[in-house]
């Protein structure tokens, strides 16, 4: 269970939300929505251990995250809002990188991850030459290689197509069916078959 | 203690502390200055010149404290994440980097009635320049970065890194200069041999305490300005500022 | 199974010198630089071989020492523009030991390149036999302790303005030991002095250097991605 506790972050000496308290049990997705600047990035971030709260825990079964560090990264799969792709490395050598660095299987299927993002055609192409939607996906494959239970995603659904925006809601549902548990932003309203919990981040 | 962690009583008890501290450097200076330039006898070798020292030596030691106490609040404030240790640090870093252009320039001073030229690579001296430099860097790195934490943090690190590096550079420096050096072209570090007589012992004394107490008096003054400069938004501060105003009407 | 440690040290690494590869001119850059201050030297004090021999050590180790500067803004600049330094940063693994892959990689296609391409220039300024031997063996041990020094600089002026400038400033005064050091031994032995003290010095900065330069680059990481 991921469980917030009194949580503030501020961007310079402005508070961007104050005392923010919420937990995610496995099996539950939460929605954060807010307007642009009201901090649902620096949240995310706050969550993966990327930036310090200017006060407040964030616990992980129980226990502070900054004392499980490396345990509680093996337990997360980021996809933020830059998508962690190089231009000079192909789609296939990506992802593989990606699962390498990551929390995922080593062994991992990487053809198979590309081909359900719909990528399988472009595996050889420079990542540079992908589209905007294609570079998303291929952010978004690896999701699909990780063995982790918490998703924390930033706005995974901008530049994709209505199609893969489903495809992608699907693959959000069955995670959280399977005990998996979601964070996510969205300025879209979610279709994800799954108990939604939504927190409203500007007051 | 505890309680003066909190920036508020921290700017009230800075606040008592600073008009004692300038009045004790005060004093200070004034003895040691009339101890150094009109009691202590001149140099057998070197005539007055060597009175320059009762200013160089201290600020070139000052320079060396300073890092070293800013790297150490660079710590505390990385490990503990005390908004007070980063103050300090940062205030600390032009005062340092003044000590050590001080010591460069009265060194330099210094060198040509004794060397006949305002610089020599001597091992001091350019100790004192890479020490500069590094207090350049750490400002213009804090400068560089908007947000306050990461320009604290990254500053600490930085100061860190420095201060493990002073002592190699400081002591590459001193053979790279035995090596390159014709020996007649001493140190400065001569003029402070254990055979220094009392009478130039002294002032040099008082006048590096009163570098030393300078030194925090300057400090918390800049730390008070910092502290209401970052908790602008808050009661108290606004309090102060409108007191402020009152009275300047 | 997630991979070992040491299994993504090494993709890091093979991965790090894959991008060199496909992006040479980035690579050469810095080696370019290299050739042409040093080039620059003779027509600005004159063509006499013997002038040349003497300042050769002094004006090939600052040489080095500066495209080895130069080249570093390219450590993580592309990672952190592109979110891969999150990633790394996201690595079930410390980040300490994924900094010195990247750090490893780094020099294999910086420093070690210099160190290849320093006896040709030693010709050029009609450095002695003996002494161009001094110079590679120098500058294969100094040449990481600059990459890890620079690595910490190069992650504290991440996405910061004026990052290039600042690094040589936060660097260069670090750099002066590595600098008294190498050219001190090349001109030593070029006066067929002993440089067994030098070299002892050199080998202890790196072990300095290793043992404590990842942390520091690995903790001012954190701190420019917060």
């Amino acid at each position: 269970m991921l469980q917030v506790v009194d949580l503030t972050c501020s961007r310079g000496d402005r508070a961007l939300f104050e005392n923010l308290s919420f937990s995610v049990r496995p099996g539950e997705l939460l929605h954060i929505q807010g307007a642009n600047g009201c901090g649902k990035t620096t949240l995310l971030r706050a969550l993966c251990g990327l930036s310090q709260p200017a006060h407040g825990e964030i616990r992980w079964q129980g226990t502070a995250i900054r004392e499980l560090a490396g345990q509680y990264r093996t337990q997360l799969c980021y996809v933020g809002h830059a998508n962690g792709i190089q231009g000079d490395l192909n789609a296939a050598e990506n992802l593989r990188f990606g699962t390498c660095v990551g929390n995922a299987d080593s062994h991992a299927d990487i053809t198979a991850a590309l081909e359900r993002v719909g990528l399988s055609r472009a595996a050889r192409l420079p990542a540079k030459f992908l589209s905007q939607g294609q570079k998303r996906r291929l952010a978004l494959a690896r999701l699909l290689v990780s063995s982790s239970p918490l998703w924390v995603l930033d706005e995974p659904l901008t530049a994709l197509d209505v199609h893969f925006g489903a495809t992608m809601s699907g693959q959000l549902a069955s995670h959280v069916a399977g005990g998996g548990l979601v964070v996510i932003t969205s300025h879209q309203e979610l279709t994800v078959a799954a108990p939604i919990q939504k927190i409203q981040l500007d007051r | 203690m505890y309680k003066y962690a909190s920036p508020k009583n921290f700017y009230v008890l800075a606040g008592q502390l600073i008009p004692w501290l300038g009045i004790i450097t005060l004093v200070l200076f004034a003895t040691g200055l009339y101890l150094g330039l009109y009691v202590a006898p001149p140099d057998y070798q070197q005539g007055d010149s060597y009175r320059i020292m009762f200013i160089h030596v201290p600020a070139a030691w000052m320079s060396m404290y300073v890092y070293v106490m800013m790297a150490g609040a660079g710590l505390v404030g990385l490990v503990w994440n005390i908004k007070l240790a980063d103050m300090l640090a940062t205030a600390s870093a032009p005062i340092g980097a003044s000590l050590t252009l001080m010591a460069l320039v009265t060194g330099s001073l210094w060198g040509k009635p004794t060397w006949g030229t305002y610089w020599v690579w001597d091992a001091r001296l350019t100790s004192e320049l890479l020490l500069f430099f590094l207090y350049l860097g750490f400002i213009a790195l804090q400068a560089a970065i908007d947000e306050p934490r990461r320009s604290a943090r990254a500053g600490a690190v930085l100061a860190l890194v420095g201060v493990v590096d002073i002592p190699i550079i400081h002591f590459s420096v001193i053979w790279w200069n035995t090596l390159h050096q014709p020996a007649s072209i001493g140190a400065l570090n001569r003029i402070i041999s254990p055979t220094i007589y009392p009478t130039m012992l002294h002032p040099l004394l008082i006048n590096s305490l009163a570098f030393f107490l300078f030194y925090y008096m300057v400090v918390l003054m800049r730390m008070r300005g910092e502290i209401l400069a970052r908790e602008r938004h808050t009661g108290w501060v606004m309090q102060i500022v409108r007191a402020s105003a009152e009275a300047a009407r | 199974m997630p991979q070992t440690l040491l299994g993504t040290a090494r993709c890091i690494f093979r991965r790090d010198l894959t991008l060199a590869a496909r992006k040479p001119a980035d690579v050469a850059t810095p080696l370019a630089f290299f050739v042409i201050v040093t080039s620059l030297f003779p027509l600005g004090v004159g063509p006499e071989p013997n002038v040349l021999s003497k300042l050769a050590p002094g004006v090939l180790w600052v040489a080095a020492l500066l495209a080895s500067m130069l080249s570093m803004g390219r450590l993580f600049a592309a990672d952190y523009a592109d979110g891969t330094l999150e990633q790394l940063t996201l690595s079930p693994h410390a980040l300490t030991p994924i900094v010195f892959a990247k750090v490893a990689a780094h020099w294999v296609t910086s420093g070690l390149l210099l160190v290849v391409l320093s006896p040709l220039l030693a010709m050029q300024l009609s450095l002695p036999g003996q002494a161009t031997w001094t110079l590679i063996a120098t500058l294969l041990l100094g040449t990481p302790v600059l990459s890890l020094l620079g690595s910490v600089g190069a992650a504290l002026t991440l996405g910061v303005r004026g990052g290039g400038v600042l690094l040589s400033l936060l660097v260069l005064p670090l750099y002066t030991p590595i600098l008294i050091f190498g050219a001190g031994a090349v001109t030593a032995s070029a006066s067929g002095l002993d440089t067994t003290a030098y070299f002892s010095l050199l080998g202890a900065f790196l072990l300095l250097a290793l043992a404590f330069t990842p942390w520091a680059t690995a903790a001012a990481l954190r701190i420019s991605l917060d």
